[in-house]
């Protein structure tokens, strides 16, 4: 059963406001698992949702010296990180935008977004801004290598950078028990918990000086374009999660070709695997304590020293396979 | 479908990121617990190809892997480093991220040199061989990077896994080597263990650095 | 019962009995007759029967190797014998540490002697590593601080050795395995060199440059000689006389071995420059460190640096002339290195100290010693008559016809250890003697035994020890 044109456009609509519609309930999920561990009430599960429809009506205050670029910021932000998300198969592959879903693209998307969020952290010249915006630098070159290399390494093996590409090798050979993507699955997830500033790289709920990054950037905005950004990190939070099952559990993903039959089940299984993602993360955060912040090069250098042996090993089982 | 040469690669890949975490880890007790981590996986590698080609006197060189290296000498190790007070020790010569930079450059002088090989009838021992050399030359490297006496056994030991590795990976090798391998380990933990007491007796101390002083030519 | 069997059995048969020993002397004498036991069957290895089997062969090449080596443990027995005994009287040496002193003498030589006649590159390396690690515990006999610290280094920079150099093994066996199959056949030497020609190059230059660091290490070549100062200074002397007398001579013969087996295949890299730059750089450093020494055997230990980077750059000139040169070089060094370690062995004991500014005006309190040694050390810097100039002069004057500017590489080396050697000479011998001195019961049979033989290499060398290491030569390629 092969699908039309005008379904796949929808399909991949629909993908869209998925992904938006989603992420509240996901950074919900995380901070409810938090809460209940650490036998706490914890906030509704849709707690995310009010808070994003409470600041979109709250008057956004901007510092007098702040230039176009501290109100454009926000919009952009969302709407690069929007795209990236949406890019990411989820519940199917081989959706309408599926060409671009490249995941050199997706890098560089986020990269932009990330460069704009640190340029509005320094606009307004506050000292935290500043700081936050260094170490989200920092970060970032820590980062950013590491996942040049985890997307190499996939690329050698799949032999194609399209996301979508990918997961249909693994789909089709789900045994294959590689050294290379163990060790770029460990690497992912590094890299996925220092974008996402997670602990122990990053605290999410602290506003503490000395710690904080993702949070230092973003303290001068408030209003909608907050609102704007928080919903960009949700966002994030949701690419990661559905890049890390795309690539290393894809089972249950529809084909290509399924109609909306197999994208039901497709769907089912992705919502399933987010919220389970999101639970784990939340258990990971409760179990491990914060970094400081001059080991984080220490702790992102695994994932470029696991980068980079999943690259090496991807090489040599490349050869042993020829 | 799982191939055979699958297992063996992941599991000497669980060795070379061990060795990576040798040159990572700060304190002594983890830098044991990681070496114990890594016989283990010999213990399970060497198992393996024991399995695959059929050679059931390789199982002997599995077991005395996870007795030895696995359990009694980490564990020995252990109790002298807690004795002597010194679990927590931080000694390096340079920082972790210089060590691991240059423990990458290592990796992959490796796998360049053994990609040049041409692959022989020998299956697929060259890449297993590119993983021990690998080892090898971490476990050289963190020879050269500690400071402290038990590290640098724990850097010998390592090796000698890389070795052993790589002994296995070569098919049929007789059965010579591999005893002679274990015995070279045996009597070099002897050594090894002569020489810690002993300077542990003159200078209540097992940093090296302390040794240096005695240079004849210095005085 | 081939004789080579006894070579390697009766040092082992002799530790264990040793072990069971407690007297130092009965032990000093039981070790001096073991070891000329030994020497006997060597010897007898010229005229006896050739032979290649599955773990060991004899061939003109190492029998070269063989006698030397018994021989030069049978004359250090007997130096060793009055040696331990001025050690046991001055308390250095409890006898308890003597037994096992002995005990490992013998498993040392025999540990070398497996090394030389084995015919399986497994065994070669169990044999040399079983040596090496010996030597290691016997350098830090004494116990004091730097004898500890010596040991260490030793055995650091000699594990990183075994380890290559068994690295290097492996890859050897892997490039036999495709001709020769599994097992034990692909292991062995003269079966790999018979199919040298149908093994992977790739395999063999990766091989050859590990087994080149690994038993370079052992030899004491540049930049992997750290350990050998120390390891000379810090151990009894007799062990520094087998040290560099012998344990080199077996690394060098276990690298030799390879090189034979690489040189059949053409397409692999030649090892001659390799060779010949590594031993340039030994000799070269050597003799410019030979000047900083303040200690007399580490002075000593830096000069046989020296003199295996020439064997080395020799071997690497290849050539029947250069090979033969070589081994005659081997051989004369051997001998006086051995001669001036007993001497020097005495020195020390009869002044207490190996600092060298405190060694003077030894014609003055020890005529006899202060004779033997300033013979032994204008052999070594390759005054005539003595033998080690004939072999210099015939390495270099080969080099000349061949490559002349590579020639003035070593003359310029050997003119800079000369001159070293002469200075530190005419200050130990001559002068006014200061500081305490002892009395010591010198045994001068091996070193006269040693001076006599180098002595007479160079002035007549016999028609038939020309032919016999021309022969070895050959096979060497």
């Amino acid at each position: 059963m092969s699908t039309s044109p005008a379904m796949q456009f929808l399909a991949q609509g629909a993908q869209m406001f998925l992904v938006l519609l989603i992420a509240p309930l996901t950074v919900g999920v995380v901070r409810r698992v938090k809460a209940r561990l650490m036998r706490r009430q914890g906030t509704p599960l849709l707690q995310g949702y009010r808070d994003l429809a409470k600041l979109l009506r709250k008057e956004s205050v901007v510092a007098e010296n702040a230039s176009w670029l501290f109100r454009a910021a926000p919009s952009l932000i969302f709407a690069l990180t929007w795209v990236a998300a949406a890019l990411v198969p989820s519940f199917a592959s081989g959706l309408m935008f599926n060409w671009a879903a490249d995941v050199v693209a997706l890098v560089a998307l986020l990269g932009a977004a990330r460069m704009l969020l640190a340029l509005a952290g320094m606009d307004v010249g506050t000292g935290f801004g500043g700081i936050g915006s260094s170490r989200e630098m920092m970060i970032a070159t820590l980062a950013e290598p590491a996942m040049m290399l985890i997307v190499l390494t996939l690329a050698i093996a799949a032999g194609t950078t399209r996301l979508s590409g990918v997961a249909d090798f693994f789909i089709a050979e789900p045994l294959a028990v590689r050294v290379s993507l163990a060790l770029s699955l460990v690497a992912l997830v590094i890299v996925a918990l220092a974008e996402n500033a997670r602990i122990p790289v990053d605290n999410p709920v602290t506003h503490l000086e000395l710690t904080m990054v993702h949070e230092a950037m973003i303290l001068e905005y408030s209003g909608r374009h907050l609102a704007l950004v928080e919903a960009a990190s949700y966002l994030k939070l949701v690419l990661y999660l559905s890049l890390l099952i795309c690539l290393f559990a894809p089972f249950g993903m529809a084909p290509a070709a399924a109609g909306i039959g197999g994208w039901i089940v497709g769907l089912l299984a992705w919502t399933a695997k987010l919220l389970a993602g999101a639970a784990l993360l939340g258990v990971w955060e409760v179990s491990i304590a914060k970094m400081r912040v001059f080991r984080l090069p220490d702790f992102l250098g695994i994932a470029f020293i696991f980068g980079f042996l999943a690259i090496l090993m991807a090489f040599l089982t490349r050869g042993a396979v020829q | 479908m799982i191939r055979g040469y699958e297992i063996s690669h992941l599991l000497a890949g669980v060795m070379l990121v061990t060795s990576f975490a040798l040159l990572y880890q700060e304190r002594i007790a983890a830098v044991l617990k990681t070496f114990a981590a890594q016989s283990v996986a010999l213990a399970l590698a060497v198992a393996w190809a024991a399995y695959t080609q059929d050679r059931s006197e390789l199982f002997i060189t599995a077991l005395i892997a996870l007795c030895l290296k696995g359990i009694v000498i980490p564990v020995a190790l252990y109790r002298m480093v807690v004795r002597l007070g010194i679990h927590r020790e931080v000694e390096k010569v340079v920082g972790v991220g210089i060590a691991l930079m240059v423990g990458l450059a290592l990796t992959g002088l490796a796998q360049a040199l053994l990609l040049k090989v041409v692959q022989g009838t020998a299956g697929h021992a060259r890449e297993d061989l590119a993983l021990a050399l690998a080892i090898v030359l971490l476990g050289f490297l963190m020879m050269i990077l500690r400071r402290n006496a038990v590290t640098q056994v724990v850097g010998f030991m390592s090796m000698e896994n890389g070795l052993i590795l790589a002994a296995t990976g070569a098919r049929g090798m007789p059965l010579v080597v591999e005893v002679s391998v274990a015995f070279s380990v045996l009597i070099a933990l002897f050594v090894f263990a002569v020489f810690v007491f002993r300077i542990r007796e003159r200078f209540d101390t097992i940093d090296i650095e302390a040794l240096d002083r005695m240079r004849g030519d210095a005085r | 019962m081939h004789t080579y069997q006894i070579v390697v059995l009766v040092p082992y048969v002799a530790a264990l009995v040793l072990v069971a020993i407690p007297g130092y002397r009965v032990g000093a004498i039981v070790n001096v007759l073991a070891s000329a036991v030994t020497f006997a069957a060597g010897l007898w290895l010229i005229d006896g029967g050739r032979t290649v089997g599955p773990y060991a062969i004899v061939d003109e090449f190492n029998i070269v190797f063989i006698v030397i080596n018994t021989l030069v443990g049978f004359t250090t027995s007997i130096f060793s014998a009055s040696y331990i005994g001025h050690e046991i009287k001055t308390g250095r040496l409890s006898p308890g540490f003597v037994r096992f002193y002995h005990a490992m003498f013998q498993a040392m030589m025999g540990s070398m002697n497996v090394a030389l006649v084995a015919n399986n590159i497994g065994l070669i390396w169990v044999g040399l590593e079983l040596a090496t690690l010996i030597t290691v515990v016997m350098v830090g006999l004494y116990r004091t601080p730097q004898a500890i610290e010596a040991a260490w280094k030793y055995f650091i920079l000699a594990s990183v050795g075994i380890s290559l150099a068994f690295f290097g093994t492996i890859l050897i066996y892997l490039a036999g395995q495709p001709a020769l199959g599994e097992g034990v056949p692909a292991m062995t030497w003269s079966l790999l060199q018979g199919v040298a020609a149908k093994m992977d190059p790739a395999i063999l230059d990766l091989a050859f440059i590990f087994l080149l660091i690994g038993y370079g290490t052992k030899i004491g070549l540049a930049p992997l000689h750290a350990w050998l100062p120390d390891a000379h200074a810090e151990g009894p002397t007799p062990i520094s006389a087998v040290l560099s007398g012998l344990l080199l001579n077996v690394a060098l013969y276990a690298l030799l071995r390879f090189k034979m087996l690489i040189a059949g295949q053409p397409a692999a890299l030649n090892p001659g420059p390799v060779m010949i730059v590594m031993g340039l750089v030994s000799l070269i450093f050597a003799a410019f460190m030979l000047y900083q020494r303040r200690d007399i055997k580490r002075l000593f230990a830096y000069s046989s640096i020296e003199h295996m980077g020439l064997m080395v750059f020799a071997f690497g000139m290849g050539g029947p002339l250069a090979n033969f040169a070589g081994l005659l070089h081997m051989a004369m060094h051997s001998l006086t290195k051995s001669g001036i370690f007993f001497s020097v062995g005495h020195i020390a004991q009869a002044k207490g100290t190996q600092r060298i500014a405190e060694i003077t005006g030894l014609s003055d309190t020890h005529p006899r010693l202060a004779i033997a040694f300033a013979l032994a050390v204008l052999a070594i810097s390759g005054m005539p008559p003595f033998g080690v100039f004939t072999s210099e002069f015939l390495i270099l004057t080969t080099t000349f016809a061949r490559e002349p500017w590579l020639a003035l590489l070593p003359a310029f080396g050997l003119l800079v250890g000369f001159g070293a050697l002469l200075m530190r000479l005419q200050g130990t011998i001559l002068g006014v003697p200061t500081g305490p001195t002892h009395r010591v019961d010198a045994s001068f049979v091996p070193i006269v035994l040693h001076l006599a033989l180098v002595l007479a290499a160079g002035v007549f060398l016999p028609a038939m020890l020309v032919a016999w290491f021309q022969r070895a030569a050959e096979l060497l390629g």
